[in-house]
């Protein structure tokens, strides 16, 4: 299996109090080969958008990748580009689409410019051949009488007509990887259906890796292989999807799986994780998940590094070293 | 037993307006919606955007007024009441909004937030409101002292749970819940949800749950009906709506809703198209652009179904009894 992407050691500061520099992102380490699908999962604030943003260095200007961090496409350290050499991977390499289609798409300019803007971005294509491939792209995410609706404008499409467009927009340049930030949160049920079924059939046709970062832990099930849960700035937990789902290791992954109502099985009372989420400046010593944690590991005032519970299972808690007999959670 | 709350052929149509759009049609946002709730019962009420689920509730509270149709509540037609007789009904009926960031005045303090129900209902004077105002802080999980704090201060749940304070400081028998957690992470969303079953058990309140999430209702609705462009197309208990749904509509929600089951071999129906506008919805079945029911006919264009009982649930659909399902809730 060719390796697409390797992040190792990822740290994101922006500005705290006094001059000092506090982490959002903190030492996130993961890969991702071709053809594969790697959803990042996680509640607002644990860093999974910031973690993706970095990928194509797009990080808010006051907020800075530090040092030790590595981000590597294959053979490139994105890191160590500038200029010319990192627009060419924007797009090129690693393609993105963002969550809200209305406020990621040009308002003022028709959505088939849009699409053949990255065409021409990165290939040297007369505009005729630009424009043709615009259409083809169109029709590939599923949009009707794309030549006529590649002369819309944003506003007159549909959420989930813009959401095609956004995809068509991210593999104009034909990238090896497809970012994906929360594609469909903004978007209702049926219309969500059809923009993964999208994803699915284009990632399958052209073996794209995917990295789908998510809140929704449904959307996971059906289509990543691997997934990487996050909180606090940190990886906490990842597996294969199966095993994870099969057998939720990181009681903030237990915590998450007790707090989604279900479709089928018996209705039971909720058993959510007590507290909230810490902020980035509030995140507590050690363990950053101690706090709101059903089981207080001997050793959790110590950081747990990533552990391993078998061959593709890892987790961030000591109970993966030492378990302890508790009674049934 | 007669129903805390009796909505019949409920319809709320927006012109679409200025001097110069005369000739534009109506958006037909709530088309023709009947239903009742009985007390310390909550009726799930769902669908996609745009179906007209949100207009629903804030018609029956009077927030807009209807185009047409009747709401009675606890006896009283709510909308030939006037202006005085209504704001004392309203004590009884309530609403909790979607967007806890919206629904919370910047300039208040959460505690006068809370406390200005009580005082234009003259429920208490003086030191007494207070005391109710941390008594109903408490009661949804919030420290007293927060009462001095503005609402930036505080989490999406937090503010959320302000709101169900405020809602809950007139004592009303009924409160509609319009997509009270659709904005929350999914931890916080537990808690909510979990607030709001034991406030329906304390103090046996009624809610009407609008959500576009399945398996948010399944949790918290005993009876559910399903809305497609401002009608109800489906309607019973919600178990057995899930269970064996009859329109094909209701179908395709639940077979889109995603599972956290990778072993789940969901048969996924995905619908062509997309909602058609509510200012031209289709004549007949409003649903029968985007049905895949094999006995779809020219029956369907032309004469709008009743919803009439098929195999548990009360189902708008002329051929509700064949419906197809794929197979497999587990369950």
């Amino acid at each position: 299996m060719s390796r697409v992407l390797e992040v190792d050691h990822l740290r994101v500061t922006f500005p705290g109090a006094d001059g000092t520099r506090v982490s959002a992102v903190d030492g996130v380490s993961f890969t991702l080969d071709r053809g594969e699908t790697l959803a990042l999962v996680g509640e607002s604030g644990c860093g999974k958008s910031l973690t993706s943003l970095s990928l194509l260095r797009l990080v808010p200007p006051a907020g800075r990748i530090e040092p030790g961090s590595i981000i590597r496409l294959g053979e490139t350290d994105v890191l160590a580009l500038e200029g010319e050499s990192l627009r060419r991977i924007r797009g090129r390499r690693i393609g993105m689409i963002f969550q809200d289609p209305m406020s990621s798409l040009n308002p003022v300019f028709r959505v088939g410019d849009q699409i053949a803007e990255g065409i021409l971005a990165h290939f040297d294509v007369p505009k005729r051949e630009a424009r043709a491939r615009a259409i083809a792209l169109l029709k590939e995410v599923g949009i009707p009488d794309p030549a006529s609706r590649a002369g819309a404008y944003p506003h007159q499409l549909s959420g989930g007509m813009r959401q095609r467009v956004m995809i068509a927009i991210a593999l104009a340049a034909e990238p090896e990887i497809l970012v994906a930030d929360e594609p469909t949160t903004a978007l209702d049920v049926t219309v969500q259906a059809q923009i993964l079924e999208v994803l699915d059939r284009l990632q399958a046709a052209r073996g794209m890796a995917v990295l789908l970062i998510t809140h929704d832990l449904g959307i996971v099930a059906g289509r990543a292989d691997r997934v990487a849960v996050m909180y606090a700035g940190q990886i906490v937990e990842e597996a294969a999807t199966a095993a994870l789902f099969a057998r939720p290791s990181h009681p903030y992954t237990q915590g998450l799986f007790n707090s989604i109502p279900k479709l089928s099985g018996p209705v039971e009372r909720l058993r959510p994780i007590a507290g909230t989420v810490p902020a980035p400046h509030a995140w507590p010593a050690g363990c950053r998940f101690r706090p709101r944690c059903p089981i207080v590991h001997p050793k959790s005032q110590q950081m747990p590094p990533m552990l391993a519970l078998s061959n593709e299972h890892r987790m961030r808690c000591w109970l993966a070293e030492s378990p302890i007999a508790t009674d049934d959670r | 037993m007669t129903a805390l709350l009796s909505v019949v052929d409920l319809v709320k149509h927006y012109s679409q307006g200025g001097l110069f759009a005369r000739k534009a049609p109506p958006v037909r946002a709530v088309d023709g919606v009947s239903f009742e709730l009985g007390r310390g019962e909550t009726l799930g009420l769902v669908g996609e955007s745009g179906c007209g689920k949100s207009t629903v509730g804030r018609t029956i509270l009077r927030l807009q007024e209807p185009t047409a149709g009747r709401a009675f509540f606890e006896g009283a037609d709510v909308f030939a009441l006037e202006r005085d007789a209504l704001r004392k009904l309203r004590r009884r009926m309530q609403i909790i909004f979607q967007d806890p960031y919206g629904s919370l005045n910047p300039r208040m303090r959460i505690g006068n937030a809370v406390a200005e129900g009580i005082e234009i209902h003259r429920l208490a004077q003086g030191a007494e409101v207070t005391r109710r105002v941390a008594a109903l802080l408490e009661e949804v999980g919030l420290d007293p002292s927060y009462a001095r704090r503005y609402p930036h201060e505080f989490s999406g749940g937090q503010r959320q749970r302000i709101g169900i304070a405020r809602a809950l400081a007139v004592e009303p028998a009924f409160i509609v819940c319009d997509e009270p957690v659709s904005a929350l992470d999914v931890s916080v969303q537990a808690q909510v949800l979990n607030l709001l079953a034991d406030l329906q058990q304390r103090r046996g309140l009624s809610y009407l749950f609008i959500a576009h999430d399945l398996a948010v209702v399944r949790q918290v609705a005993q009876r559910v009906a399903v809305m497609y462009l401002g009608r109800i197309v489906e309607e019973g208990v919600t178990e057995a709506l899930l269970a064996r749904p009859s329109h094909p509509y209701t179908v395709a929600l639940l077979s889109a809703a995603p599972e956290p089951d990778p072993a789940s071999t969901k048969q996924r129906i995905v619908l062509a198209g997309e909602v058609p506008s509510p200012s031209r919805p289709p004549p007949g079945c409003a649903f029968h652009t985007r049905c895949f029911h094999p006995e779809r006919s020219e029956r369907c264009r032309t004469e709008t179904p009743a919803l009439r009982p098929v195999n548990g649930t009360r189902a708008a659909c002329h051929y509700a009894e064949t419906t197809p399902r794929p197979d497999s809730r587990a369950g």
